[in-house]
């Protein structure tokens, strides 16, 4: 078998997958129920999982003409999306009602998003990078206004389309610029000639807004202002999708273009993201403060944290990117399992949108109630929880390069952030009166339960046992410094004395 | 008995753990999850006394007992070595009974829950256990992120009980609580990550070495010190930090209350504050003294006019605990002994009258000091526990508060100033008065009309059997102290010597001032207890007198 294929093994998988969903939808008859297909997906995934997991067998390289690699680090994106995108199928599964006419759309659209991100992980050339973030944005773009029967759907669609497109474009005119000043696309080949342009201006330029296009993604500050309405006017399950995996996938691309590409541009890049940090994190969380509305307070809740792990950037080489990547696993699997809460306990068309409305969550239904504690809990960064892990390693990898005050504004804001986050846990903790929502007390399927636990499960095993994946995350952190060995020979070899 | 000796720490930390999963599997059908927490609780506390039956008094035995320490999660490594997060915890004077106390208010806890909790046991009871485990944490663990994790875990409980149970407005009292505590907390890590960052360890000892070595930048161990006292003042709370205090008296369960405050700030100031950073903590001495005292004095007027009886206790509770961070930060051997001393003192006789409070509150459903009256004749039992644990708080002779209370007004007055002793004995007196006057305003006087309107309705046989232990054990505490203090010295000798190298180095040339005298004084008597021998005392002071010439 072409061992160039083998390279991209699990986004083969996800895309039969996509396809496979779509033909069965069109050829099952129109009374069938559609959820099995829901599940074709997750058997999809967890396979395009495996695939990736096999993949650290390969010999580390590149494929396809040195555009696509697999290494330790793409295999750490691709299992953690992989992971996402599982749950979100299986929160889907549940909570999907059964008369919905495009259930088919909505599971080939979520596979093929994760093709997309898959896919961005793993790319070393610049405009394999651009394809692969449309096909995961086009993806996003049309599930976020998946719910056409309500105002805020659409809504939420065209206002993440048309900002997105725009960021988008950042990008591709920074790819540009850059490939004017060097004359490649290619991450190495410009890792290699960027050290003699510090001060080239089309490199400055290009660098800029290569990170505003990626900072959109991630929903940085003052990038961030789509954030909220997209969050609020799409469907639960998507969002938990939309709010993790794209977003690891673009923390990915991040890091590739900061630590692999432009390094010998820290100085510059540095300093900015360290002022991204601290704005994300301040504007997100006093934002957040004053929401009465769940999903918006995430929405702003979500734009911290990307602060947080923005200040892992501060770290030194390895330690940096390993902190950064491990804060990305441990924010996926919280928010995942917070926002699979919400899909819960509020059902497909939410009916406890305010913070008000789960007063009573923990009286009603134990259960779903000290989950929700348990999430919250996390996203405090208490103790013992993927979140306090997290932002251990990122501050301590940020203290590490010096930036201390960056870490004290950090610690701080998340004292201030554990206000929202309590707020909802202690109204969910409080007794209500209220009999009629007693009545209503939401029920855990088996593919719901199964998406919950394993949020649980991660989110615990990176708070009280991180040890393997804190290695995984250093073995990824070495591939994306160490020189690519192609064909042998390092590229830093290749540069004439 | 080695390998009992060498996983005790371990089991006593997942005994209330397992305790509380075993809860929440259990079905909630009628009072099975307070018999699991209960029987959870008495095992804890059991597992607890192997300590002190263990722990080796011997000169040569190490500091640290029952020591576990190994790797749990490594951060960074190389060739030569590799750092990370250990499982470290251990044991050693100081911290013996204050886990074996942890141990003996958990029962009392559960007791006092019994009847107070009517809905959702099994979330209640799983989360008091968890907060056991919480508490035991912190007094067990030698790494500074093993123990950060713990302080940590220790406010979830507490504020998520507070929202559920809350007498008033539980959610903001629960989140007043939480943030006091949370977001002090953030310098503190900063603090430890920086530790981190230059010495590449988590570790207590190893921490405490590099400290002393002077080899860390001093004006940033400066800000750095500084972190970890201000997170632990406003947990004690510290004079002008105590604005979450009487919410969270007012609206927290009993079981709860009873260990919100004090011993978790208390201790953590003598072993992380003033036994990793003792020249630092030189330097801020004088001003906690100050705040203590301030804190004394003001916390007692306070009590005094409160006419709530959650909100007097909270109060008194400020001013109990303020006595006792003067006799830490007078930093003297006889005031740190007092401390600890206290602070097992003030747990044993606080658990005794928030259940008995908590017992009157259950039944009339009231606080107001005023609506209660002339309940003496009604409820007998009530009364006379209440009239002996208030005595015991006060520190009448005899009973558990008197040593504990003389050992710091003692180092206060001998080693600090004679001004600030007799101004914090004065509000030792207001703590008379306000006792003894909720006293009769509660059980003395003309019957009130809310107490004829209700059946009495005296201890049950669960609260008697609670009851009198704790009645036996400030009888105890009060006549045989050496019972206790023999381990207490062993734990508060160490910060002593490292006072005086840290000086060493600090001072140079300087003459040894006041302190440096006195535990010199301390060490040439040949009996280093305080026992109050007349000569070794006498002669403390006469070396204080040469000292202040």
């Amino acid at each position: 078998m072409n061992p160039d294929i083998l390279r991209i093994l699990p986004e083969v998988i996800l895309t039969l997958t996509g396809v496979t969903i779509m033909l069965l939808d069109a050829s099952l008859p129109l009374g069938w129920p559609r959820w099995p297909l829901g599940g074709v997906g997750a058997i999809g995934t967890t396979l395009a999982l495996w695939a990736s997991l096999w993949q650290l067998s390969l010999p580390e390289g590149t494929g396809f003409y040195a555009t696509i690699e697999t290494s330790a680090f793409t295999v750490f994106f691709h299992v953690l999306i992989c992971g996402i995108v599982l749950v979100a199928l299986l929160l889907s599964l549940d909570t999907l009602p059964e008369e919905s006419h495009h259930q088919g759309e909505f599971y080939a659209l979520i596979v093929f998003g994760a093709v997309g991100m898959c896919l961005l992980t793993g790319a070393v050339e610049l405009l394999l990078v651009f394809i692969a973030l449309e096909i995961s944005s086009i993806a996003t773009y049309v599930l976020a206004g998946y719910r056409k029967e309500t105002a805020r759907g659409p809504e939420a669609a065209i206002k993440y389309f048309l900002l997105g497109s725009f960021a988008t474009a950042f990008l591709l005119y920074g790819i540009a610029l850059i490939f004017g000043a060097t004359g490649t696309t290619g991450i190495y080949e410009i890792a290699r000639l960027a050290p003699g342009a510090e001060n080239h201006s089309l490199v400055l330029a290009g660098m800029g807004l290569m990170l505003v296009g990626i900072l959109f993604k991630v929903s940085a500050a003052p990038f961030h202002v789509w954030t909220p309405d997209v969050y609020e006017g799409a469907p639960s399950p998507v969002v938990a999708l939309m709010s993790t995996a794209p977003k690891a996938a673009a923390f990915a691309l991040l890091l590739r273009v900061v630590y692999e590409m432009l390094p010998s541009l820290r100085p510059v890049w540095e300093p900015l993201l360290w002022v991204v940090a601290v704005l994300s994190m301040t504007v997100g969380n006093l934002a957040a403060l004053r929401q009465q509305n769940v999903k918006r307070m995430l929405g702003y809740s979500s734009i911290a944290h990307a602060g947080y792990l923005l200040a892992a950037f501060a770290g030194l080489g390895p330690s940096g990117i390993a902190a950064a990547s491990f804060y990305t696993a441990a924010y996926a699997a919280m928010n995942v399992g917070i926002f699979a809460v919400i899909t819960v306990a509020g059902g497909y068309d939410e009916k406890l949108p305010l913070i008000d409305d789960f007063r009573g969550l923990v009286h009603r239904s134990p259960l779903l109630g000290c989950l929700l504690i348990f999430f919250l809990a996390s996203l405090v960064g208490i103790p013992f929880t993927g979140g306090f892990f997290g932002k251990l390693v990122s501050f301590s990898a940020a203290i590490g390069g010096g930036a201390n005050w960056l870490v004290l504004i950090g610690l701080l804001n998340s004292g201030l952030a554990a206000a929202y986050y309590l707020r909802l846990a202690l109204v969910a903790a409080q007794p209500s009166d209220d009999q009629r929502s007693a009545a209503a007390a939401p029920q855990v399927g088996v593919a719901v339960g199964a998406a919950l636990l394993l949020a649980v499960a991660v989110t615990l095993t990176l708070g009280i046992v991180p040890g393997n994946v804190l290695r995984a995350a250093e073995a990824a952190a070495h591939t994306l410094q160490a020189p690519p060995a192609e064909g042998g020979v390092p590229a830093i070899a290749l540069e004439p004395r | 008995m080695n390998e009992i000796n060498n996983s005790i720490l371990t089991l006593i930390l997942l005994a209330p753990l397992a305790g509380a999963v075993l809860v929440l599997l259990m079905p909630e059908r009628g009072r099975l999850p307070n018999w699991i927490a209960l029987a959870t609780s008495l095992a804890t506390f059991g597992l607890t006394l192997h300590l002190p039956a263990h722990f080796s008094l011997a000169a040569d035995a190490p500091r640290f007992q029952f020591e576990i320490n190994r790797m749990s999660i490594e951060l960074s490594s190389n060739s030569v070595e590799s750092h990370g997060i250990f499982y470290h915890v251990g044991v050693d004077g100081l911290s013996l009974w204050l886990v074996v106390l942890v141990g003996l208010l958990a029962p009392v806890g559960v007791v006092a829950s019994w009847n107070a909790i009517h809905s959702r046991r099994k979330v209640f009871f799983a989360l008091f256990l968890v907060q056991q485990t919480a508490m035991f944490g912190v007094f067990l663990s030698l790494d500074l992120i093993l123990y950060y994790g713990f302080w940590e875990l220790s406010l979830v409980p507490m504020a998520i009980l507070i929202a559920m149970y809350g007498r008033k407005d539980g959610p903001r009292a629960a989140l007043k609580f939480f943030l006091f505590t949370f977001i002090p907390s953030a310098p503190l890590l900063v603090a430890i990550l920086w530790l981190y960052a230059r010495t590449g360890s988590f570790d207590f000892a190893t921490l405490q070495q590099w400290i002393v070595s002077g080899t860390l930048p001093a004006g940033a161990l400066w800000w750095v010190a500084l972190a970890f006292l201000f997170a632990f003042a406003v947990k004690v709370p510290v004079f002008p930090l105590h604005g979450w205090v009487a919410e969270t008296f007012n609206e927290a369960p009993v079981a709860l209350a009873m260990v919100v405050a004090g011993k978790l700030g208390l201790y953590s100031m003598l072993r992380f504050h003033i036994g990793l950073f003792p020249a630092q903590a030189r330097a801020v001495a004088p001003v906690l003294v100050g705040l203590a005292v301030v804190g004394i004095l003001y916390g007692a007027c306070l009590a005094l006019v409160q006419r709530d009886f959650w909100r007097l206790m909270a109060f008194a509770a400020l001013s109990h605990l303020s006595l006792i961070t003067l006799g830490i930060y007078g930093l003297t051997l006889t005031g740190w002994e007092g401390a600890v001393y206290q602070i097992l003192s003030h747990g044993v006789v606080d658990g005794a009258l928030f259940l008995l409070l908590g017992a009157l509150y259950d039944s009339y459903s009231t606080s107001q000091i005023g609506a209660y009256g002339g309940l003496a004749a009604k409820l007998p039992r009530t009364a006379t526990f209440f009239v002996f644990g208030s005595l015991a708080m006060i520190g009448l002779p005899m009973l558990s508060g008197f040593i504990g209370e003389f050992l710091i007004l003692l180092g206060t007055f001998t080693g600090v100033s004679k001004g600030w002793a007799i101004a914090a004995t004065l509000g030792v007196i207001l703590g008379a008065a306000y006792m003894l006057w909720l006293v009769q305003r509660l059980f003395f006087g003309p019957e009130s009309a809310l107490a004829a309107s209700k059946p009495p309705k005296d201890l049950r046989a669960g609260q008697m059997a609670v009851l009198w232990p704790l009645a036996a054990l400030m009888l105890a505490m009060g006549v045989a102290p050496m019972l206790w203090l023999t381990t207490i010295e062993t734990g508060v000798h160490p910060p002593q010597t490292e006072l005086k190298s840290s000086e060493k180095q600090a001072a140079g040339a300087k003459a040894p001032d006041r302190f440096a005298a006195f535990s010199a004084q301390l060490k040439s008597c040949p009996d280093t207890k305080p026992d109050f021998s007349a000569g070794c005392d006498a002669s403390a002071n006469s070396m204080h007198g040469e000292v202040a010439r």
